[in-house]
């Protein structure tokens, strides 16, 4: 479940550094503003009808355009720009920016600073396997997101806009003289990869029932990890990332107790991050390396 | 020489007559997590010891005029340091009520001792703050984990359970709770088939809890605060562990029950005093506190807080506006009534509050136990 969430994360960390060679930081941010702009829908929708699907309907649908306007104005105002200045500068303004959009959400919601309860809007049954119980939105949530991978996979392969945005990310100078907008596609690449933060969010809020100011945090930096580990800039890296991180937490929390007694399973992300540096050490380009033979 | 003449003389004035013309402000302060997870809690705290203020100040008999500094500590050890810093370095601020979160309250006992501002702690229940040190300057009017545990393990054992998980943060809080717990419980007979040690700001605890369920305990045992408790309790659900949630005095709010709505339902905390119902105090204090429309609730701790601000007020009033008085004053507190019943301190001017009560959630509310469906049997725990 928690390798879904980070999968979608590390997507948008890869996609933007494929098309434009930028690390966006603020891209935990953004997940977090859309969980927060679910929450807002909600509370301002919650008389209105009553069907939780509709709820949902309504909620995704806001929550995703807030966040794709607002990665639209950021590649706008911020990234392109500063697109001929060294990426160290996009990487220190987006940390900034991230920063900024925590600090608001912090001062200016109702009550920001507190872990706010998020709506139980999918049914909660579930099915006794054994052990072991599979909850219906539990699943729902799993299937969103491999859907939603998938998606982004063919969109990316198999349509023109795909097809614009694979060719600015292989090479943007020709891409432009072939007759493909640049900017155009630089917008609508920082809209899906907003998009897509904000729907980690939701699910995320819909997951635990719960969303606060510094959600984005860790879930960037996990993110952004996944994705440099399986090869920054590959989409089927950031996948493999995603879920190798999921999977190092739940072994660290599990086994690091069975193992040494003393260690609490507290230190799970450390155990995780360790493991991810080891990992980088030995495939500095990444699990699955960006295939850049240069044509002369 | 002059300041005192004027002073008599100013007090001669206003004896004579009666009136409350030109009272000197006096500052005490309330440092409390004001944002964040439990902010509930250090909200209630600080209307709590406003109230105090509040009623002193419209006492026509009162010397001086009060003023109450809040501050937030976040309930972050590094915030409470330098929050607690700012505080104790004005010179105009005289005492203190001092934090709810026990591993702020440990790290700022240095500070207030350096500084030497007297305060008085109103809801960290870690031992070590007054016993670990022998500052002078820190009291405390609420028990200590080490009675909450005590009765929390007889408790559970009483009712023939015997199998135990325990899930604590690893702060100084959650350490102190499970060292305290685990000592009761072997001495009562239960069994502890797992310790789970979590970060205080975790989110995810599939990987515990699925180890947990394997274990099969009857109890699942807390020690830790309300955010990661409403967690905690609802992750337990989504993996269907059927036991009994027994926490302790760190859930003891309301946010715990909204928070978790139906969930909370069989829920247990313990914490030292007793309900402000049955406080000697209690019910002249919540009418009081109503009779200020505050938005929020006093919480479980608020007495304690207005306690411990009274305290110090009738210190003031004794001693005057000074530190070193004031701190002599409260040291020397033995058998003085309050609506928390009688505080006497002893040695490591601890209170001594021989009360725990026990609660359980019911129908979104912490009840007494002893007059909850559950003790007269017509519902089960962990149902």
């Amino acid at each position: 479940m928690l390798g879904v969430i980070y999968a979608i994360v590390a997507v948008g960390f890869t996609l933007y550094f494929g098309v434009l060679d930028v690390i966006k930081f603020s891209h935990g941010d953004i997940l977090m503003v859309g969980a927060f702009a679910g929450l807002t829908t909600y509370i301002g929708i919650a008389g209105t009808f009553d069907s939780p699907w509709l709820q949902l309907l309504v909620l995704v649908l806001v929550s995703l355009s807030i966040a794709a306007f607002l990665g639209a104005i950021i590649a706008r105002y911020l990234i392109l720009p500063l697109q001929k200045a060294p990426p160290i500068n996009t990487l220190l303004v987006t940390l900034m920016l991230g920063l900024a959009l925590r600090e608001l959400v912090r001062l200016f919601y109702p009550n920001g600073s507190n872990p706010k309860p998020f709506p139980r809007l999918l049914p909660g049954d579930g099915i006794a396997i054994g052990e072991f119980i599979l909850r219906a939105d539990s699943l729902i949530l799993l299937a969103t997101g491999v859907i939603t991978i998938v998606a982004v996979q063919r969109l990316i392969t198999k349509s023109k806009i795909g097809l614009a945005i694979r060719a600015v990310a292989q090479d943007s100078e020709t891409a432009r003289i072939m007759g493909i907008n640049f900017r155009q596609i630089v917008l609508i690449t920082f809209m899906l990869g907003s998009a897509l933060a904000a729907l980690a969010g939701l699910m995320n809020g819909l997951y635990y029932n719960e969303v606060n100011f510094s959600m984005g945090l860790l879930l960037g930096v996990i993110g952004f990890s996944a994705a440099v580990v399986g090869g920054l800039g590959n989409f089927y890296g950031a996948i493999v990332g995603g879920f190798l991180f999921a999977a190092l937490q739940t072994v660290g929390a599990v086994l690091l107790p069975a193992i040494l007694p003393s260690v609490p399973s507290a230190y799970k992300d450390v155990f995780a991050f360790a493991v991810i540096i080891i990992i980088m050490g030995l495939k500095p380009t990444g699990l699955i390396s960006e295939k850049s033979s240069e044509r002369v | 020489m002059k300041s005192r003449i004027s002073t008599l003389f100013a007090a001669l004035v206003i004896s004579i007559s009666g009136s409350v013309s030109a009272k000197d402000t006096v500052k005490i302060a309330y440092i409390g997590p004001l944002t964040g997870g439990v902010s509930a809690n250090g909200i209630g705290g600080r209307n709590s010891a406003d109230l105090a203020v509040r009623l002193k100040n419209q006492d026509p008999n009162a010397k001086y005029k009060y003023e109450l500094v809040a501050a937030d500590d976040e309930c972050k050890p590094n915030v409470g340091v330098q929050v607690a810093t700012k505080i104790a370095s004005d010179s105009s601020i005289i005492a203190g009520v001092t934090h709810y979160c026990s591993a702020v309250a440990m790290s700022t006992v240095d500070v207030y001792h350096k500084f030497g501002l007297p305060v008085m702690v109103w809801g960290a229940v870690l031992p070590e703050i007054t016993y670990a040190n022998n500052y002078k300057e820190v009291h405390r009017v609420n028990g200590t984990m080490i009675n909450q545990n005590e009765v929390a393990a007889k408790f559970l054992t009483g009712l023939g359970y015997k199998k135990w998980v325990i899930i604590h943060d690893t702060t100084d809080y959650g350490k102190g709770h499970n060292k305290y717990f685990s000592q009761y419980l072997a001495k009562n007979g239960g069994q502890i088939l797992g310790t789970f040690g979590v970060t205080a700001d975790q989110q995810d605890f599939t990987a515990e809890l699925t180890k947990v369920k394997e274990l099969k305990p009857e109890v699942v045992y807390f020690g830790g605060l309300t955010p990661i408790g409403i967690r905690i309790r609802t992750q337990m659900d989504r993996l269907g562990i059927k036991a009994v949630f027994e926490g302790t005095s760190g859930i003891k709010s309301d946010a715990y029950i909204e928070g978790l709505g139906k969930l909370s339902e069989g829920s247990l905390s313990f914490i030292e005093g007793a309900p402000w119902e049955k406080l000697p105090g209690g019910l002249g204090f919540i009418a009081k506190y109503n009779q200020q429309k505050y938005p929020d609730a006093p919480e479980a701790y608020g007495p304690f807080a207005y306690t411990a601000a009274t305290l110090i007020i009738d210190a003031i009033e004794k001693a005057g506006p000074d530190r070193k008085k004031v701190m002599a004053v409260l040291n020397n507190t033995q058998n003085v009534e309050t609506i928390i019943g009688k505080v006497s301190f002893d040695d490591h001017r601890q209170n001594i509050v021989p009360l725990i009560s026990k609660y359980v959630a019911q129908d979104g509310k912490w009840v007494v136990w002893e007059d909850s469906l559950y003790a007269k049997g017509q519902r089960k725990l962990g149902q």
